[in-house]
């Protein structure tokens, strides 16, 4: 997987976490995924499509969107499934969204899908889709995403033949 | 969370009413919470584009804060529709896509605004205040801190 598509996303859940948490996050573990995906916590999975197609989930153990959803309150929430669901979603939702503006930035174009929880242990990773998980770690605890992207190839094509005529 | 000095209406002295419109309900009670310390009121919430329009003719409110990527109808979609029916109506798009396509279709679509996602309070103030224009008063109460 190309490293220019994995950046923003890295940087957006950065700039996303500290914004909202209020303190620095760093790179705790990463790693490539070949096998199915397997849920840590909560997971909320946002598709991507257009010039660059893929998805991406983000996935948070219940205690940390509980904690994670008091500190983008500004109080202190009680825990419920619903809370948390819609924490999941709101993170992977602001994330993607701040990473596709990035991306969009660099002549990149595509349709974001609005985030639906990721109930099953999902497909497996293709060769050319290999899933990258990282794992941010901030105060409110451990923040998991799992970024499967790759370059549209008719899309490219596309591109390809726009610029050579 | 900071306190703003509060801002009304300038023809009745009374808070700015506000429509939030995103499909999170988190989302939303963030969005409520940070207007709340505007001074605002809620006029009414809604989770997709279609309530929004049915929901703006309910409660006509003085601002709407619309998200844009929502399931059924898109915020920029609804946008429209609003603008169409209400051409006074002050839409402004709160989303964490903020490249400038979107950005330049919503405006040349209705919306007055554009806010990306995380919301910065200070940020969303000053929008506020700027949509809002010679509609809006800042009121010097006690206890306003920005």
């Amino acid at each position: 997987m190309k490293m220019e598509l994995i950046q923003p996303f890295i940087n957006a859940a950065d700039a996303v976490l500290a914004e909202g948490l209020q303190c620095s996050t760093t790179v705790g573990s990463l790693s490539m995924e070949e096998e199915a995906y397997r849920r840590k916590g909560v997971a909320a999975l946002i598709w991507v499509t257009g010039d660059i197609e893929g998805r991406v989930i983000l996935d948070l153990d219940p205690q940390t969107a509980v904690r994670v959803a008091s500190k983008f309150a500004g109080t202190e929430l009680p825990e419920s499934d619903t809370l948390v669901r819609e924490t999941v979603c709101e993170l992977a939702n602001q994330v993607t969204g701040n990473a596709i503006t990035a991306l969009n930035d660099q002549g990149f174009h595509f349709r974001v899908h609005p985030p639906i929880l990721h109930t099953t242990d999902g497909a497996k990773s293709s060769e050319d889709t290999e899933a990258l998980v990282i794992c941010f770690e901030t105060a409110s605890g451990s923040i998991f995403m799992n970024i499967a992207l790759r370059y549209n190839r008719r899309r490219q094509g596309e591109r390809a033949m726009a610029a050579g005529q | 969370m900071e306190q703003f000095a509060p801002v009304k209406r300038s023809k009745d002295g009374q808070p700015v009413r506000y429509l939030v419109v995103d499909d999170s309900v988190f989302a939303r009670k963030n969005l409520v919470r940070i207007i709340e310390t505007f001074g605002g009121q809620l006029a009414g919430e809604a989770g997709d584009g279609a309530t929004a329009i049915t929901e703006y003719d309910r409660t006509n409110p003085d601002i709407v804060l619309m998200d844009i990527t929502m399931p059924q109808m898109e915020g920029i979609e609804a946008a429209e529709k609003i603008v169409r029916q209400h051409p006074e109506a002050r839409i402004v798009m709160v989303s964490s896509v903020g490249y400038q396509e979107n950005i330049v279709a919503a405006l040349q679509r209705g919306a007055r605004h554009f806010v990306q996602k995380p919301v910065k309070p200070e940020v969303l103030y000053e929008v506020i205040k700027y949509v809002l224009g010679e509609d809006a008063t800042v009121s010097n109460a006690a206890g306003a801190g920005a």
